[in-house]
């Protein structure tokens, strides 16, 4: 083909490796030479920039086997290269601007703070992305989220707490509660799961039915007597400590148990035969089928699966702000499947990748947050969501267009 | 306006893999019934849908009434007067009848569709060609006959000059075939010109003025009804040569019976019915017959994908009974399908993943994969059959044809199976490709294990099978040892209940 280079996958690691090397010691000069105090922590966040532009490269050299060896250069890989990537390079640009308006925006502070926020998000559409990748969704993953905050936080309020949900109740060990809520989502799971497996119901409308239910059955726990529909707080320091402890006084302990999470579920989706199957119905459902896939236990499985991440998405989202209500999670489910659309995830099913469900969470919230911290009017943000949502779709989009 | 209503000439036209026509050409004078004819997969099909641009062709131009014309879309070919009835209806089953002839064009009031109107322009359109069915209810409802005579009534609403019928009695009896040549000398009468692909050979003698017949891709002439008889056409149809297209065979199949299907009858009043046979040790089984013939319904009942009403199964001597495809799997059966983009490939994902898709849980331990055994068998296996792919990761999309076939067999050959059934092995891939699966079909027999091969392709099964059990309507009309089979024979026995 016209214009094309090819080039060993090794030089492009080496390319990587030096950029990232530059990068970060731009970074340690910026911090040790040339220090003011308007670059707040930039330094350190080029430096870290550089040492992931390093892992990146290193990673390509022990994936020669795996991917081949050789890398084309030419237009159309150009352009595959520009759709793939054009929604993080909007953003990193976005975060530039933000930077030169506001550079507050460059403490590390910053960064963690988006991570924070993106945490519970990022669970939940783990979940969702399950039913996105065969070509479902899951609509009831809200409600889902709003049922696991409410019973949790039920059972983990102080003694001394004026309007207690179980006014007898005695001190409970903290996991007791979290089972409890996790196996409650399970079971609508499980609802959610035969609808579609047994009556090859759409996913959409068979979500939608559990949704509702799961509506209701939490809106009449939530109004049992002597609760009464009152917000739930008075929560207790253990159960609080799961969404506010910060470990060394820095990071939310909400990071670090969301990328347990993500490991765990990259890990599921990847490496193990139930993943393969869900990839494989995704991807077309007849070969699969003919291929000895069990669909059906498969389906089962993704539902399930999706409502225990739902329930510990809505039993940290209780801990993190002390308290719910019935209407906890409402609408979280399509900010989950936004930000996985954004992130690549295929709404006709078989494509998706962790990665890119991290970075489209991570992508909602920078913008978010990034907009606050610039003053942008909540009614603007939303414009931008919805714009950001479509032009990221489109131009997923044009990849499969055939010509 | 010439001689001809339409010419095509030198038509090419390239699929990935394969030349689906080279240099047809097709001259249709006004107010005749012009069949085309030939074997499954000889291009028929592919013509008309350029002509009716669904597809768009490679090479070669296409005139209508003396104008060069560039058909980019059915609608423009419906607004040039050419309207076409598909071989598969695609009826919209929940919405009536005439909404279904009227749409894209309905009469319309102001902003509102006009129904009335509607009514009465299908009621008067029904009587013209005499057809008693009403306007308004449900397409959904209509046998399977009626929707076609609906669609022909709807090809006949455009007031077209050439209307394509892509085997339109294929689900009408006897009558209704006699009511179709009816309407389609009023057709005629009105100077309108059909365009008529069928296989069945007395229905083309009957109602065809000229007879175009095409074979692989290419024209192999045209001539006036008259001068024709069902030999001849089966002559042109399947005449050619079979020189060095297959491999050399060095082997005798065993007698043992790996295989007996006695008796076996789908559920469906309309599929397979009473079909038995025996496959031995070593042996490839060809089966052959037309399209409709009910071939792949059999095998898919036999791999589990399919009910069984009655009849039994034995494998090895032993009665077996398959409820899913994970038993047909555990009793050494495979299945290659006959649509490999619908029900084979999964285009988006890697060759690795596709090849092991089938066989993954060897290469797992509590459900966890083990990537470097999973790699390791993939590989070796897509060696062994000589698969072109830049890497294990690249997709199963940017394959060619050949070697996505090539994946499959190796899908299926990770599962250890005895028997293999496969279902058109070549059907779209090029020569060279296909002599490779045709060797590594006959590598296998060499390995003990047993080959049931459907193929629409008589060369092909005369050239690979060691016997033929040719189908017809659902059911067997007869064995064949390939020694004894010539193309005529197995043709004869492929339409032997077809009236």
């Amino acid at each position: 083909m016209q214009g094309e280079k090819i080039i060993p996958r090794k030089t492009l690691a080496t390319v990587y490796m030096t950029v990232g090397a530059i990068l970060a010691v731009f970074g340690l000069l910026l911090k040790f030479a040339f220090f003011t105090k308007k670059m707040y922590d930039l330094p350190w966040l080029l430096f870290g920039i550089g040492l992931i532009v390093i892992g990146y490269g290193i990673l390509q050299i022990f994936s020669i086997e795996r991917l081949g060896n050789e890398i084309i250069f030419s237009k159309k890989t150009a352009k595959a290269f520009l759709a793939n990537y054009a929604i993080i390079l909007a953003l990193m640009v976005l975060v530039v601007i933000i930077m030169f308006i506001e550079p507050r925006f460059m403490q590390g502070q910053v960064l963690l703070d988006i991570m924070t926020q993106s945490s519970t998000r990022l669970i939940i559409a783990l979940g969702i992305c399950f039913t996105l990748l065969i070509a479902g969704t899951d609509l009831s993953a809200g409600r889902m989220v709003g049922l696991a905050a409410v019973i949790s936080t039920s059972m983990m309020q102080t003694a001394t707490y004026a309007n207690r949900f179980y006014p007898g109740l005695p001190q409970i060990p903290v996991f007791i509660p979290i089972l409890i809520a996790v196996f409650v989502c399970l079971l609508f799971g499980v609802l959610n799961g035969f609808l579609v497996a047994q009556f090859d119901m759409h996913p959409f409308i068979a979500t939608l039915a559990v949704q509702v239910i799961v509506y209701g059955a939490c809106s009449l726990y939530f109004d049992l007597p002597p609760n009464n529909s009152q917000p739930i707080g008075g929560v207790r320091s253990d159960f609080v400590y799961l969404g506010q402890h910060l470990i060394l006084n820095r990071f939310s302990i909400l990071i670090p148990i969301a990328v347990i999470f993500t490991i765990v579920i990259w890990f599921v989706l990847n490496k193990t035969v139930f993943g393969k199957n869900v990839y494989a119905i995704g991807g077309n459902r007849e070969a699969a089928v003919v291929s000895g896939v069990n669909v059906y236990a498969t389906i089962m499985g993704i539902f399930i699966l999706a409502a225990g991440l739902y329930g510990i998405g809505g039993v940290l989202e209780a801990a993190r702000t002390a308290g719910a209500t019935n209407n906890y999670g409402n609408g979280y489910e399509l900010d989950a499947i936004a930000a996985c659309v954004v992130g690549g995830v295929s709404l006709n099913g078989g494509i998706g990748k962790i990665g890119g469900i991290v970075s489209g969470v991570l992508i909602f919230t920078v913008i978010q947050y990034g907009l606050q911290f610039i003053n942008v009017s909540p009614m603007w943000q939303q414009i931008i969501k919805g714009i950001i949502i479509a032009v990221a779709v489109a131009i997923d989009m044009s990849k499969y267009k055939r010509k | 306006m010439g001689e001809y209503v339409l010419e095509m000439n030198n038509i090419t036209k390239v699929f990935p893999g394969v030349k689906a026509l080279d240099n047809v050409s097709l001259k249709v004078k006004p107010g005749s019934v012009h069949a085309l004819m030939g074997e499954n997969g000889a291009g028929k099909s592919t013509l008309m849908k350029c002509l009716f641009g669904i597809y768009q062709e490679d090479g070669g131009e296409i005139i209508l009434d003396g104008k060069q014309e560039n058909i980019l879309t059915s609608k423009q070919a419906l607004d040039l007067g050419v309207s076409m009835i598909h071989q598969e209806l695609h009826p919209i089953r929940f919405r009536p009848v005439m909404e279904n002839i009227w749409l894209g064009r309905f009469p319309m009031k102001g902003i509102a569709v006009d129904k009335k109107t509607m009514i009465r322009k299908t009621k008067e359109l029904f009587k013209e060609i005499d057809l008693d069915i009403n306007p308004e209810v449900l397409a959904g409802t209509l046998s399977p006959s009626n929707l076609q005579l609906v669609e022909i009534a709807k090809a006949v609403s455009y007031n077209s000059k050439i209307i394509i019928m892509d085997e339109p009695t294929s689900s009408l009896t006897e009558n209704e075939t006699d009511h179709l040549f009816k309407i389609i000398r009023q057709l005629q009468d009105k100077g309108c010109a059909i365009i008529y692909i069928s296989h069945k050979m007395e229905e083309i003698l009957k109602i065809a003025d000229e007879v175009t017949i095409m074979r692989d891709g290419q024209g192999v002439g045209t001539w006036p009804s008259s001068e024709l008889t069902t030999d001849l056409i089966i002559n042109r149809m399947v005449g050619r040569d079979m020189t060095n297209r297959f491999p050399p065979k060095n082997y005798t199949p065993g007698s043992e019976v790996v295989l007996k299907v006695s008796d076996v009858c789908s559920p469906l009043p309309k599929s397979f019915q009473h079909i038995s046979f025996d496959l031995h040790r070593g042996e490839i089984l060809g089966i052959g017959g037309l399209v409709g013939a009910q071939r792949t319904e059999l095998v898919e009942a036999l791999f589990g994908l399919r009910g069984i009403a009655s009849g039994e199964v034995e494998k090895d001597g032993e009665h077996f009974k398959v409820k899913s495809v994970n038993d047909a799997k555990k009793h050494g059966l495979a299945l290659l399908t006959e649509e490999r983009r619908q029900s084979g490939v999964f285009g988006i994902l890697s060759v690795l993943d596709n090849t092991i898709i089938a066989s993954q849980k060897q290469y797992a331990q509590n459900g966890v994969l083990q990537n470097s055994k999973r790699l390791k068998a993939a590989k070796e296996a897509n060696t062994q059959l000589n698969v072109k792919t830049p890497s294990m990761a690249t997709l199963m999309q940017n394959l060619s044809g050949g070697n996505q076939q090539k994946v499959l067999i190796a899908r299926w050959l990770l599962t250890n199976p005895d028997i293999l059934i496969l279902d058109e092995p070549t059907r779209g891939i090029d020569v060279g490709a296909k002599y490779e699966i045709y060797t590594i079909m006959l590598d296998l027999i060499n390995q003990g294990k047993s080959i049931i091969m459907i193929s629409s392709e008589m060369p092909e099964l005369l050239g690979m099978s060691d016997r033929i059990m040719v189908m017809c309507e659902g059911k067997v009309s007869g064995v064949l040892d390939s020694k004894e089979a010539d193309q005529v024979s197995i043709m004869r026995l492929a339409a032997k209940f077809v009236k």
